[in-house]
């Protein structure tokens, strides 16, 4: 019984590894607000998001087997919960039935009635698997979910759950034992020893002269059940092997259900997401992905999902045709919506290889070998690194996974130093990083960087910038147009030390 | 003499501070407390870490109680007392939380044995021992006026009494069906010989998965209260014994104890913290401190929490050295990045801090300053839910810190307005540069703008310096210095494979 909903023909790899530039990735691109709003406090969809969204898909194909499952999914939004409530409502099940002790170190009376209940809770969420396979199997479109419905139908058969239940047994209560104990710290009982019940055949004379002690018995009031579990607990060691064989049974179609759960995890994330999107009003579309070689970027309507998830409301987004270009870079006053709109080119690209719906109303790019984002930091806390030489590590570590065509995001990068000698090494890596056909977008304030490609005139550079209206106000729009010089800075000083008297200024 | 606080001398208590200071993490003062306090949970040291001291006679007080402290055998001592009391404190708050009254009266007498213990034994090695201090002196007194005390005598001896009748009683279980029998032992012979044979047969080897594990059993269920409630029956006279104990003592720890044993945790975890420190040879001295007085010195300082950070690594590290003297107030620090200025930074901010604190600090000799408040502006990591741009951001929070500076105050800033073009840099940085002068403010600023280190007497330029045979090695001197102008980038970028030659090479098309 094979699941099969995120790849045509395989489960997904749980110990796949992530990119190795994993942390940066969720840091710059604020990846854990994405996944948070996908999982809404579900520890388990906010795992499964992140290994599905982090394992970007290289092939077209399977994008498209996962867009036509989302789809289904986006249509049918009942039907696709109900079929992840299946699994769900064995995980409550198990976790009821199993409240007392963990399974591994609990007691085999406790582990075989589990196992058996595990048994009969599965076979009737089975059997609804099938009902709701045969009543849906019609309106569904996608390869998917016809491939996963007709399987249930075919494979899931009573039989196999019977066989399983023959295994259960029940047990006899032995005989009474008997304990000498002490008292030991707290009055609790201890130097608990096993004992032999003195011989009752002595004579008659030995008996006249053992002297009477005074016995106090209890009896267990019939549905005491923890009491009779403390008493039981050394007859439980009897019963460890039968125990184990039928809980090994029970993890089999365990199994299933936990593969289920897990793939059909990411479109419930997905769903969630489409919700959230939907009651800001922000659009969606199914991104148009072309091949990696390609120099294909163009976006209309584009926003970062993170910041309109944050601000609960809708957001700028940004129309950009970049076809053809290697370089983006962005330039333009602070706070102007810069580090946005490369997040948002980040999360799209993200969002499109994991076969996800994007935030924009419309998105074609290529595909990319791999992502990297190289954003500004504050210093290093383990201390043994200045800022600048922090910078340079990274960059370094990126251009030891980074291959042709993959893309790279920078965010104000060789900033920490001066800059003259920023400008210097920005223009060194980036001469090299775009011969060796690496996609680049660039937030910058190193205007003689800027200003050196621009006067280069090269048709594969495009230059953006965040917009500023004459009377000095943001729109939070990127636009082309080239880099200007003054970042004003000081308009801000101005109006933020205005309650202070002035102090010399040349 | 009367005791009142190990921290606090009689007229000068101050509230503690519930939450940390704004500037612990730039000068990385949360890494220092979060190892000094780690192991030491239960006693929320927090608070008074994050309370600095607001007169000098209070940190002398302190001090004394310290250099008390330093004798390793008094220490031990006192660490001995420590672990006990801990022990105390877990049983009684497990007491709480049992169901029943012979297991609570139980525990609650453990507890009675082992603080008896604790508090007798403590009070002898106070005796003993040779102490300078105000604070510890008062306490020896009060120690012994507690210990002959009527209270504590009658404590000591009811609980060993009855200890001793309870731990000789013997009993038997019978368990049956659904039920059980309890009775006194009569001599019946060990059978879990046997019984461990049977089980030796049904052991699987090769399956591990289900196999059960005998439960450690803690607290107590109702069938052992009920097993226990029978040997009660069993055997009177032990119980009621116990009852009588507990109706007498269920309060006997005493405040100031109870008190002194949080409190003196403080200097233990300090000493603690930095005896590994010193066994590798850095120095730590007790301070000078001033709140008049603005020339300032420190000889061979170091940061803290690098050393604790360098403490499993074969690395050494680098001591440094600063002094103010009239009209000199602000230290701008220049030089080749990786050149240890953050560094030198932090260790100014925590020479003082600590210094407040009443604790030894990490350097050879030092004279410092009291402050009121510090304020300091490190470079912030970039924050997706903050939507204020970053300039503005640090615009604010300079602001913000300059509106509430006193001439008391000592700023420490590094790297700020790294996110401008550098010509409104290093406007603003002399904008900024002379509000800080005209209030006149103490401090450093970490700075890349060589223009802020000659803008007036009251400021001092430090240069972060390199081995003069091979500029790309650091040697982490600070030293006084005019700025020389000299920057490392494109070593550095070598260094990193990062020029354009060396990218070419490293990915392959």
């Amino acid at each position: 019984m094979k699941v099969f909903l995120l790849y045509p023909d395989r489960d997904f790899d749980i110990s796949q590894k992530l990119p190795a530039n994993t942390q940066d990735l969720s840091q710059d691109l604020g990846l854990i607000t994405l996944f948070d709003a996908m999982s809404e406090g579900d520890e388990f969809l906010f795992e499964v998001v992140r290994q599905v969204v982090l394992s970007s898909l290289d092939e077209i194909n399977i994008i498209s087997y996962r867009q036509e499952i989302l789809k289904d999914c986006l249509k049918h939004p009942d039907i696709v919960r109900k079929l992840y409530d299946i699994p769900l409502e064995f995980l409550e099940r198990k976790r009821k039935q199993w409240l007392w002790f963990p399974p591994r170190h609990s007691s085999p009376s406790l582990i075989l009635s589990c196992a058996h209940h595990l048994l009969e809770a599965s076979h009737e969420l089975l059997r609804k698997l099938r009902q709701i396979a045969d009543e849906h199997t019609k309106i569904f479109e996608s390869r998917g979910f016809r491939r996963f419905f007709t399987m249930i139908q075919k494979e899931l058969n009573d039989e196999y759950l019977d066989t399983i239940e023959k295994h259960i047994r029940t047990l006899k209560f032995p005989k009474g034992i008997l304990i000498s104990a002490q008292l030991g710290r707290g009055n609790e009982g201890t130097n608990y020893i096993l004992c032999k019940p003195n011989n009752r055949n002595q004579n008659w004379i030995e008996r006249f002269f053992t002297q009477r002690t005074p016995i106090y018995s209890f009896s267990l009031h019939p549905r005491d059940e923890y009491g009779a579990r403390v008493l039981g607990d050394l007859r439980d060691m009897g019963l460890a092997r039968t125990a184990n064989a039928v809980a090994h049974a029970a993890a089999h179609v365990e199994s299933f259900l936990n593969l289920l759960r897990w793939e059909l995890a990411f479109y419930i994330g997905c769903l969630n997401l489409y919700e959230k999107l939907e009651q800001l009003e922000e659009p969606i579309c199914f991104p148009k992905p072309v091949f990696a070689d390609e120099r294909r970027f163009s976006c209309t309507g584009l926003y970062d999902v993170t910041l309109a998830l944050t601000m609960k409301q809708k957001v700028v987004g940004n129309d950009i045709i970049a076809d053809g270009k290697d370089l983006i870079l962005i330039t333009g006053p602070n706070r102007g919506g810069k580090t946005i709109f490369l997040r948002s080119v980040g999360l799209a690209q993200l969002m499109m290889q994991a076969g996800m719906f994007v935030p924009a109303q419309s998105f074609l790019a290529n595909l990319c070998s791999g992502l990297f984002t190289h954003f500004k930091r504050e210093e290093d806390k383990n201390m043994e690194r200045g800022k600048f030489e922090e910078e340079l590590k990274r960059m370094s570590t990126i251009v030891d996974h980074i291959k042709p065509n993959s893309l790279i995001l920078l965010n104000e990068s060789f900033a920490s130093t001066n800059e003259r000698e920023g400008s210097e090494i920005a223009m060194q890596v980036m001469n090299a990083l775009l011969e060796a056909k690496i996609k680049v977008f660039y937030v910058t304030h190193l205007y003689e960087f800027a200003w050196g490609f621009k006067e280069k005139k090269m048709k594969n550079v495009l230059f953006l910038r965040a917009e500023r209206l004459p009377d000095g106000r943001r729109t939070f729009k990127v636009k082309e147009g080239d880099p200007l010089k003054t970042s004003y800075g000081q308009d801000l000083y101005k109006s933020i030390f205005k309650d202070m008297p002035k102090v010399f200024s040349e | 003499m009367s005791f009142h606080s190990i921290l606090w001398m009689e007229n000068g208590v101050q509230s503690e501070t519930m939450s940390q200071p704004d500037f612990f993490s730039d000068l990385n003062l949360d890494q220092v407390v979060e190892a000094i306090t780690a192991s030491k949970q239960e006693y929320n040291l927090n608070p008074i870490f994050w309370t600095p001291l607001r007169n000098v006679e209070a940190i002398r007080y302190r001090q004394e109680i310290m250099r008390d402290l330093e004798d390793e055998i008094f220490m031990a001592h006192i660490k001995k007392f420590a672990e006990k009391i801990r022990t105390v404190r877990r049983y009684l708050s497990m007491v709480e939380k049992l169901d029943f009254d012979y297991h609570r009266e139980g525990w609650l007498l453990e507890a009675a044995l082992v603080y008896s213990e604790a508090t007798v034994e403590l009070a002898h090695n106070l005796a003993k021992a040779s102490l300078r201090s105000r604070g510890l002196l008062a306490f020896r007194e009060w120690m012994n006026g507690y210990i002959q005390s009527q209270t504590f005598r009658s404590l000591v001896i009811e609980a060993q009494q009855v200890k001793q009748n309870l731990s000789e009683l013997k009993y038997s279980i019978i368990i049956e069906s659904g039920k059980f029998k309890v009775k006194r032992y009569e001599g019946e012979i060990d059978y879990s010989i046997e019984v461990e044979k049977t089980f030796e047969k049904l052991r699987q080897k090769d399956v591990d998965g289900y196999l059960w594990k005998l439960p450690e059993r803690t607290g107590m269920s109702h069938i052992e209260a009920k097993i226990l409630e029978f040997v009660a029956k069993l055997y009177p006279e032990a119980f009621a014994a116990l009852d009588h104990f507990c109706a007498n003592h269920s309060y006997f720890i005493n405040e100031i104890i109870q008190s002194f044993d949080r409190e003196i945790h403080f200097y233990i975890s300090y000493l603690d913290f930095i005896a590994e420190l010193k066994r590798r040879g850095l120095p730590f001295c007790y301070p000078e401190v001033s709140s008049m007085d603005k020339e300032i010195f420190v000889h061979d300082g170091f940061d803290l929490a690098l050393a604790n950070a360098l403490q499993h690594k074969e690395k050494s590290l680098i001591l440094n050295d600063f002094s103010l003297k009239d009209p000199e107030r602000l230290i701008v620090v220049t030089g080749p990045n990786q050149g240890g200025k953050t560094t030198f930074a932090r260790m100014f901010g925590q020479l003082h801090y600590l210094a407040s604190l009443g604790c030894p600090v990490p350097g050879r000799e030092a004279r410092l300053f009291l402050f009121d408040r510090i304020f300091t502006h490190f470079e912030q990591k970039e924050d997706v839910s903050n939507l204020r741009g970053k300039l503005e951001d640090d615009l604010v929070r300079i602001h913000n810190m300059i509106s509430h500076a006193t001439p008391h105050s000592l700023f420490i800033l590094n790297e700020i307005f790294t996110s401008t073009t550098l010509k409104d840099a290093v406007l603003l940085s002399r904008e900024i540069m002379e509000r800080l002068m005209n209030l006149d403010i103490m401090g450093v600023w970490v700075t890349f703008l060589e223009e802020l280190t000659t803008l007036s007497e009251k400021t001092v330029s430090m240069v972060a310096t390199v081995d003069p045979h091979d500029p790309t090695i650091r040697t982490f001197k600070i030293i006084r210095k005019p700025a020389d102008g000299l920057a490392y980038t494109l070593s550095l970028a070598k260094k990193y494979q990062l020029t354009y030659e060396q990218i070419k090479k490293r990915v392959h098309l």
